[in-house]
């Protein structure tokens, strides 16, 4: 039951019951994307107190007894389901979403309740059901398209580059797409090569499309809400791993803003940007930073295009300092468009190179070691934090 | 394997379908009769009573058509003496046009891609005439014609072509993407068979709305071979959308010929359990016959398949002389014995609903509207240097552009 709709966006709205921290710098703000939002510093009031950063520390604005708790799939499916009773256009369309309940019950209820045809179980074949999809868009559906794994995806690569990026553009403005394409990805438990990619890197620079990454259940629900709203394509990007996550989150209704970063801790030593899994193993390496004396500032990226470079860039010019954490591939990942552009927009305020932690340039082995070699853990995190912030690198 | 290409050319030329004139004599003999009063009364005034007529009668459907799991309709259309001087008049035009496009591409006015309609024209005029403005088309990239079919105009066509900011997708788009909201027109797309998996989804729309609606899919015989072609179809059969998926069969893939790239060049039948209707598309009120059966089939029982036996006499684009994959005999013959303005004008003329002077003032019309939209579109203006990045995304989204030295903020988006 949806009593206050509270949207900690800024722009034309107004964020009166949040507070401003008078930490945050506001230097040449129109060259970093106008007055984003102000949410954030939301988190400095309950965080600043506790000196450690904990795993599961609810990024949530809520007391202790109010709100509920919850896991991540059901956050999401929280999400969709009260937006499918909101807008009749909603409607999902995927493998096993409808009787099966979701492979991972995202969708878990919700053809019972909404019926076969406003959540479709469809046949093997991606580039037609995304294309699919994207037809139905065009003529005002909000679709929301389920890979069972992003890698599935890449065979609908075409649709989801051309048509769902470009028609927009191609139209002069005649239709828009206002589909959410979402799925699981990134590395899961040995999952083998195919079924653990991290397709935010290939589709970064399809123009057109949006992309943003889920990691708790606040922001799952949030981001999922706020997706299935814009009137762009975007794409929620959700991990295998992250799923089980619980969390208490706020009763009422709540829309994040998708083109803003979360800032998890504030601090003064060094900024560390990062997003989806990788978020929770920067926390991890964080108690131990913070107990040898360090004071990271981690940020939340979750908007993986385009980058909110305002949270970014004064969390930057507080600090000098700048970590990328991340599970895509060195080659061509989200950290390396990162670093490409805090260099071109925070060069002065750089003390040294902006360093990136990404995975390997390998497909995903099966082996569990290897697995774990192949992405960024906490220890690889602890040794590059000190490294940098004692002047080594 | 000669034979059997001798045998395929041969089938291309069949003149099955040049005498539009041997039709039915009694009906007509009356019918003739009656006009050929009107139009000595009429002739005097120059072009006034017959072509505004709305009289029905009934043609000959020459060409059988041939059904797969589905009885063909009849081999009989009804028209009138309106509908076939319109025909006449909006083929004529979207012919003109193209030409006109022919030109203005060796001209260097039209750059980069340029697939033309010409030859085809019956396709997408017989098929308007079955249709409304709320069933939906979706086509590949050979659309001049076909956003001039869904109501575009040739004003808009041109300027697109040329890339000026007057053209239907404001010079963005270009020659493959033209599109048209207000006529539920979804475009114009460049990549072959991506466009009948977005066509299941308008019709699924359709289904969702619980329109009485139809969409049609069109794709060509290379498109045939797409997969995502027959995933479309299997998805549009197991949950019954209203889509029409519609093969223009001009029998080459850019040059490759259909012998050449499918195992079976029935594309009708392709489907397999979805139903198909093969039409002389060089017809056009074979084409408009087939598709009110087809849009009807497609609203009660389910997706249907229709092949248009249709033939391009340019190349495949204005990069393809169109000569080195068949010969010129192939094309002039095609033209002589199959052209459907050629056809059209004949079953005028026969049935006296204009006179040679009559037609020739149409044709004048026609060229002057085409010339007139060609100078405007000339004196058009380019896009304005922000345009590059509007339309990127939906009003909503803050993002702001850089100039190249990443300093200066040239726009912000919208």
């Amino acid at each position: 039951m949806a009593q206050k709709v509270l949207v900690p966006c800024s722009s034309s709205s107004s964020c009166g019951n949040v507070q401003f921290s008078p930490s945050r710098v506001h230097t040449q703000a129109i060259a970093f994307g106008g007055g984003l939002s102000q949410s954030s510093s939301r988190k400095n009031k309950s965080l600043a107190l506790k000196a450690v950063a904990a795993k599961g520390e609810t990024s949530a604005p809520v007391t202790a007894k109010s709100g509920h708790e919850i896991l991540l799939f059901d956050a999401l499916r929280e999400g969709l389901e009260e937006e499918m009773a909101r807008d009749p256009t909603v409607c999902v369309m995927g493998e096993d979403v409808g009787h099966y309940g979701g492979s991972y019950k995202v969708t878990k209820g919700l053809a019972e309740k909404f019926g076969d045809l406003r959540v479709l179980d469809t046949p093997i074949c991606e580039n037609s059901f995304t294309g699919m999809g994207i037809g139905a868009a065009m003529t005002g559906l909000r679709t929301v398209v389920e890979g069972m794994n992003m890698g599935f995806l890449l065979l609908a690569y075409n649709q989801i580059s051309n048509n769902a990026g470009m028609l927009h553009y191609t139209s002069g403005g005649q239709f828009k797409i206002p589909v959410v394409i979402r799925g699981p990805g990134g590395v899961g438990k040995q999952l083998g090569a195919e079924h653990s990619q991290r397709l935010e890197s290939y589709f970064q620079s399809v123009p057109g499309l949006q992309m943003v990454a889920c990691s708790t259940p606040y922001n799952a629900k949030g981001l999922m809400k706020a997706a299935i709203r814009s009137d762009n394509p975007v794409i929620l990007y959700e991990h295998v791993l992250l799923y089980n996550l619980k969390e208490r989150i706020p009763d009422e209704e709540y829309v994040l803003c998708l083109e803003e970063a979360e800032l998890v801790r504030p601090g003064k030593d060094i900024t560390i940007l990062t997003y989806s899994r990788m978020r929770h193993f920067v926390l991890q390496a964080a108690k131990t930073l913070v107990e040898r004396g360090y004071d990271p500032e981690i940020i939340d990226i979750r908007s993986l295009k385009p980058f909110d470079l305002f949270t970014i860039g004064n969390s930057i010019k507080k600090t000098h300092k700048v970590l990328i954490v991340e599970e895509c591939m060195r080659t061509g990942g989200i950290g390396a468009s990162l670093r490409a552009a805090i260099v071109d927009n925070f060069w002065d305020f750089l003390d040294g190179r902006p360093e990136c932690l990404s995975s390997q340039d390998v497909p995903t082995p099966y082996a569990a070691t290897l697995e774990d070699a192949t992405v960024v853990q906490p220890a690889q995190i602890i040794v590059k934090v000190e490294q940098m912030l004692q002047g080594l690198i | 394997m000669a034979m059997a290409m001798a045998r395929w050319r041969q089938r291309l030329l069949s003149s099955a379908c040049s005498s539009s004139s041997s039709s039915a004599a009694a009906p007509q003999a009356l019918l003739r009769l009656a006009s050929s009063a009107l139009s000595r009364q009429s002739s005097s005034r120059g072009f006034a009573a017959a072509p505004d007529d709305t009289t029905p009668f009934v043609v000959d459907i020459p060409v059988p058509y041939a059904g797969h799991r589905c009885d063909p309709p009849e081999q009989r259309v009804e028209t009138s003496a309106k509908e076939l001087v319109d025909f006449f008049k909006v083929m004529y035009v979207m012919r003109r046009m193209e030409i006109a496009a022919d030109s203005l591409y060796k001209a260097k006015f039209i750059r980069g891609f340029c697939h033309l309609y010409d030859g085809q024209e019956a396709v997408c005029v017989g098929m308007e005439a079955a249709l409304t403005k709320e069933d939906a088309i979706i086509t590949a990239y050979r659309d001049h014609c076909t956003h001039i079919g869904r109501g575009g105009t040739v004003l808009e066509v041109m300027a697109e072509l040329m890339g000026r900011k007057s053209g239907c997708s404001l010079g963005k788009g270009g020659s493959m993407h033209m599109y048209n909201k207000e006529g539920n027109f979804y475009g114009g797309n460049g990549i072959v068979g991506a466009q009948t998996a977005l066509g299941a989804g308008l019709a699924f729309a359709q289904k969702y709305n619980k329109q009485n609606a139809v969409s049609l899919a069109l794709y060509g015989d290379g498109a045939a071979n797409q997969g995502q072609l027959f995933e479309a179809m299997n998805i549009s059969a197991l949950w019954d959308l209203p889509v029409i998926f519609v093969c223009e069969n001009n029998h080459y893939g850019m040059g490759t010929a259909e012998w050449r790239s499918a195992k079976s060049p029935e594309y009708y039948k392709r489907g397999d359990y979805v139903p198909g209707l093969k039409i002389d598309g060089m017809d056009v009120l074979a084409v408009k016959q087939g598709v009110r059966f087809a849009k009807e089939h497609a609203l009660t029982k389910g997706p249907i398949v229709l092949e248009m036996d249709t033939y391009r006499y340019h190349g495949h684009s204005m990069s393809d002389p169109g000569s080195t994959y068949r010969t010129r005999e192939e094309i002039s013959g095609v033209r002589q014995e199959r052209d459907p303005i050629e056809r059209v004008r004949k079953l005028l003329l026969a049935k006296e609903i204009v006179t040679v002077a009559d037609l020739k003032n149409l044709e004048k019309q026609a060229k002057a509207e085409v010339d007139e939209a060609v100078n405007q579109a000339k004196e058009g203006g380019q896009p304005e240097t922000h345009e590059l990045f509007t339309h990127v995304h939906v009003k909503g989204l803050k993002q702001l552009a850089y100039g190249p030295d990443r300093k200066e903020v040239i726009v912000p988006l919208p």
